[in-house]
C-alpha cells in the first residue's frame, strides 16, 4: 500500500473539524475501553498471563528462524505448501501466481491486515481476479470505492450507521434500511452468492502453530469459515513472518488475551485452526493450501532496539486507548498500521523519512504500554524513532536550532539564570495587566488554542534568595 | 534529614509561589532543605525530542548535583519520572555513572509520593488554611501515575488536609500536553484538553488539583480560553499547604 503519512498534519486538521467522524470515535472509549476494562477482570492473574504472554511471543521471535522452518516442515508433513516473501509486492506476485495456477477468476477474502500491506486487491484485479471481502466492515469499505480501514480490527469504526445505510441503499439499489440485523442480512445475501461461486479463498492469519502446522484464525463474523470451507479449492493464508507461535499452548495463552483487549470479549466467535487441505476422510474443506508468509521489513527488526514490536498481536488496543486516535481516528496515519502500533510500524517498514511525523503525534501518555496485552512498551519505541530522527537529520532546522540553544544555556547555570530572569520579565510585560497572555511570538501552536497563564515576573531562585 | 529540593524549570518561571508552598510541606516533615543554587532543568524535554546527547549532558549535571543529599523532591511527576526511570537508561552505556544513578535512584521522590510514603506526615498546613469551599477533582498526570504509580497518595493527603475530593471521568486520560507535542500538535492537543475540560467541569468541583505544571499551564490556558474564568487550577502543593 502507498505512504500517505506524509500528510499527516493536513489530514489531522480536516479530522479534527469533522464534526461526524468526531461524534463516531466515541465509541472507542465508551464501547472498547470500558469493555476491555471489565474483560481482564475475568482473569485470575491478568499480569501473570500478560508476562507469559510477552516471554511466549519473545520466545518464538528470538528464534524465529528455527520456528518458521519447524513450521515449514509440519505444514508441508499436513500437505500444504509454504512459501516466503521478501516484500508485499513479492508476496502479492506468489499470489496472483497461485490463482493462475489454478485457474481462479474470483477470490472471497476474509479480513487481513498484512494483505493491505501487499495492496492484494489491486494486484489481483490487474491480474483479471475478482477480489470479494467478506468481512462486514472490510466489505463496506470495499463497496464505498475502495475506502481504507482506519482501524486494524473495526476497519469502519469512522462511520456511523446512518452512513453505512445510505451507502448499501445507494450500492445494492434496494430501500434503505435502518435497522442493523436488516442491514446485516441484506449484506449477507450480497455476500452469499460470491461464496459459493468463489474459486479461491485468501485470509489472514492471527498466527501459525508451529507444533502442528496450522493457521489459527480469530474471527466474529464466520465469514473465515465460507471463505476456507465452503466451495474454493484453493485456500490461501496470508500473514507476516513474525506471528509463528511454537506450540498450542502458546497461542491458549495468548488467546486469553486478544479478544479481550480487543473487543472486550472472553473469547471471539469462531476459533478456526486449520491444518492441511481437504484429507481423503474429510467432509469438507479445500483441494489446495497455501501459507504465503511475508517479510516486509519485519527481519530488519530483529536483533535491534525495535525487536519487541514484533511481538505485537494486532489487537487494536493501543489505538482504542491513545488520546490522539481517540480525536484523529486512523485515516490521518496514512499507512496500514494507526495508532501507537502504527506509529512504531509505519517508520519501521515503509521508511522512516516517508512518515517523520507519526513517531511525534503522541503525547507518550503511557496508556498504550499500560494496556498492551504483550507489553511493548510503545512510548519508548516512539521515542527512540525521534532519536533516529534527530540522528539523521530529520527534524526541522527551527527546531533542532531552538532545542540546541536550549541545551546549551541549560548546562551553564549562570547564564540559565540571566535567560530565565529575562525570559518571565518578557512574558510579564507580553500579558500587561492580564493574568493571561492571549498571543506568542514563536508559540503559535500553544497560543493558538489556549492563553498562556502569565507569570509573576521573577523567578523561584529570586524570590528564594530574597527571602533568606 | 537533609532534602535536595529540585523546583522544576516551570516552576521557577511560571510558578513560584508553588516552590514556597513546597518548602512549607518539607519544613513541616521536618526536613533539612537545600536548594542547589545551580539547578537548571531535569532534561526530560531533550529525551523526549530525541536529542539523546543533550538529555545524558543534564543527567550528569542532575546527578552531580543532588546525589549529596538523603533524598531528593521533585514537585513534578513528569520531571520526578524522568529523573527516577529514564536516567538509568541514558548511563546504560556508561558503568560508572550507571552506579551513581542507581545509588541515587532510590532517594529520589515525587512530592506526596514522599510526603506520604517516606516521612508519612500527619499534620498538614494546610488543614483548615484554604479557601476553598466546595469539593476539589484531582487530574492525575500521566508521568506521575504511570512511571512513578502516584495515585492514591495526593488523594490520602488532600483528605487528610481536610479537602474534600470528587473524582472527574476519566480522570486518569491525558491532557494533551504532551511537551512539544502541544507546540507541534497544537489543535489536536487542543481537542484533548476540551475533553478534560469537560470533565472537570461537569465534575462539579470548584477546583482541579494536579501535580504537574504543564498540565496545569495547559487545562488552564484551555479553561481561560474557552472563557471559564471561575474553575481554579491548583498545584496540589499548594492546597496541602494552605496556599489555595
Amino acid at each position: 500500500m502507498q505512504v500517505h503519512s506524509m500528510h499527516f498534519k493536513a489530514r489531522v486538521g480536516e479530522k479534527l473539524a469533522d464534526k461526524r467522524l468526531q461524534q463516531n470515535l466515541k465509541k472507542l472509549s465508551t464501547k472498547w475501553v470500558s469493555g476491555r476494562a471489565s474483560a481482564i477482570l475475568e482473569l485470575d492473574d491478568f499480569e501473570g498471563t500478560r508476562n507469559a504472554a510477552k516471554e511466549r511471543r519473545m520466545r518464538a521471535i528470538e528464534n524465529l528462524d528455527v520456528w518458521l522452518d519447524t513450521f515449514e516442515k509440519k505444514a508441508t508433513q499436513q500437505g500444504a505448501t509454504v512459501l516466503y516473501a521478501e516484500s508485499a509486492e513479492d508476496a502479492s506476485r506468489l499470489v496472483v501466481e497461485i490463482a493462475k495456477k489454478h485457474g481462479v477468476k474470483k477470490v472471497t477474502k476474509s479480513k487481513s491486515m498484512v494483505s493491505e500491506e501487499m495492496a492484494l486487491n489491486k494486484a489481483l484485479e490487474a491480474a483479471g481476479v475478482q477480489a470479494v471481502e467478506t468481512d462486514l466492515g472490510e466489505y463496506i469499505l470495499q463497496i464505498n470505492n475502495n475506502e481504507a480501514p482506519s482501524h486494524i480490527v473495526a476497519p469502519v469504526v469512522h462511520k456511523d450507521k446512518d452512513e453505512i445505510s445510505d451507502l448499501f441503499a445507494r450500492v445494492h439499489k434496494r430501500p434503505r434500511l435502518t435497522d442493523i440485523p436488516q442491514m446485516t442480512r441484506e449484506a449477507r445475501e450480497m455476500l452469499r452468492p460470491q461464496f459459493l461461486s468463489s474459486d479461491m479463498g485468501v485470509t489472514g492469519g492471527n498466527f501459525v502453530i508451529a507444533e502442528t502446522g496450522s493457521a489459527a484464525i480469530v474471527t466474529n463474523e464466520g465469514n473465515e469459515g465460507m471463505c476456507t470451507i465452503l466451495p474454493p479449492k484453493v485456500h490461501v493464508v496470508v500473514t507476516g513472518i513474525e506471528k509463528v507461535l511454537p506450540t498450542l499452548e502458546d497461542f491458549a495463552t495468548v488467546l486469553r488475551l486478544l479478544p479481550r483487549s480487543a473487543t472486550g470479549q472472553s473469547i471471539t466467535n469462531y476459533v478456526s485452526l486449520l491444518t492441511g487441505p481437504k484429507r481423503k476422510e474429510d467432509a469438507e474443506g479445500p483441494e489446495h493450501m497455501y501459507f504465503v508468509l511475508v517479510d516486509a521489513g519485519r527481519t530488519s527488526l530483529v536483533g535491534t532496539e525495535f525487536e519487541e514490536m514484533l511481538r505485537c498481536i494486532r489487537c487494536g488496543a493501543c489505538m482504542n486507548h491513545c488520546p490522539v486516535y481517540q480525536k484523529i481516528g486512523g485515516h490521518s496515519y496514512g499507512w496500514v498500521y494507526p495508532g501507537p502500533m502504527g506509529s512504531v510500524l509505519t517508520p519501521s517498514y515503509a521508511g522512516i523519512e516517508n512518515a517523520v511525523d507519526l513517531p511525534q503525534a503522541s503525547t507518550l501518555c503511557g496508556e498504550c504500554h499500560v494496556v498492551c496485552p504483550v507489553k511493548i512498551p510503545l512510548p519508548d519505541l516512539l521515542r527512540k524513532l525521534r532519536e533516529k530522527q534527530v540522528e539523521q537529520n530529520l527534524r526541522p532546522a527551527a527546531e533542532r536550532f531552538g532545542m540546541r540553544i536550549w541545551a546549551f544555556v541549560a548546562r551553564r547555570p549562570a547564564l540559565y539564570r540571566l535567560a530565565t530572569k529575562i525570559g518571565v520579565r518578557f512574558l510579564r510585560m507580553m500579558a500587561g495587566k492580564g493574568k493571561t497572555i492571549s498571543s506568542l511570538p514563536f508559540a503559535g501552536g500553544w497560543t493558538d488554542h489556549r492563553e498562556m497563564p502569565a507569570p509573576n515576573g521573577k523567578t523561584f531562585r529570586e524570590l528564594y534568595k530574597q527571602r533568606r | 534529614m537533609r532534602v535536595g529540593f529540585f523546583h522544576t524549570c516551570l516552576i521557577d518561571m511560571m510558578r513560584p509561589e508553588i516552590g514556597f508552598s513546597v518548602i512549607k510541606l518539607l519544613e513541616a516533615a521536618g526536613c533539612e532543605i537545600v536548594v542547589p543554587e545551580n539547578q537548571t532543568c531535569c532534561g526530560q524535554p531533550a529525551y523526549s525530542s530525541g536529542d539523546r546527547k543533550a538529555a545524558r549532558a543534564l543527567a550528569e549535571k542532575f546527578v552531580a548535583e543532588f546525589e549529596e543529599f538523603d533524598y531528593v523532591v521533585i514537585p513534578s511527576g513528569s520531571c520526578g519520572g524522568h529523573v527516577k526511570t529514564h536516567y538509568t537508561d541514558l548511563f546504560s552505556d556508561d558503568p560508572a555513572w550507571l552506579a551513581r544513578m542507581q545509588h541515587l535512584a532510590p532517594r529520589v521522590f515525587e512530592l506526596t509520593d514522599f510526603l506520604y510514603n517516606v516521612v508519612k506526615i500527619e499534620k498538614l498546613p494546610g488543614e483548615g488554611k484554604n479557601s476553598l469551599k466546595g469539593p476539589v477533582t484531582y487530574h492525575d498526570s500521566c508521568c506521575g501515575l504511570r512511571e512513578l504509580g502516584v495515585q492514591e497518595q495526593p488523594r490520602a493527603l488532600l483528605e487528610k488536609a481536610g479537602v474534600a475530593v470528587t473524582e472527574m471521568k476519566d480522570h486518569r486520560q491525558c491532557c494533551g500536553f504532551g511537551g512539544t507535542f502541544s507546540l507541534k500538535y497544537g489543535n489536536v492537543s487542543a481537542a484533548i484538553v476540551d475533553e478534560k475540560c469537560k470533565n472537570i467541569q461537569d465534575s462539579g468541583a470548584e477546583a482541579v488539583v494536579l501535580g504537574d505544571l504543564g498540565c496545569m499551564l495547559n487545562i488552564e490556558g484551555r479553561l481561560r480560553r474557552t472563557g471559564d474564568n471561575t474553575t481554579r487550577v491548583l498545584h496540589v502543593a499548594q492546597v496541602l499547604a494552605g496556599d489555595a
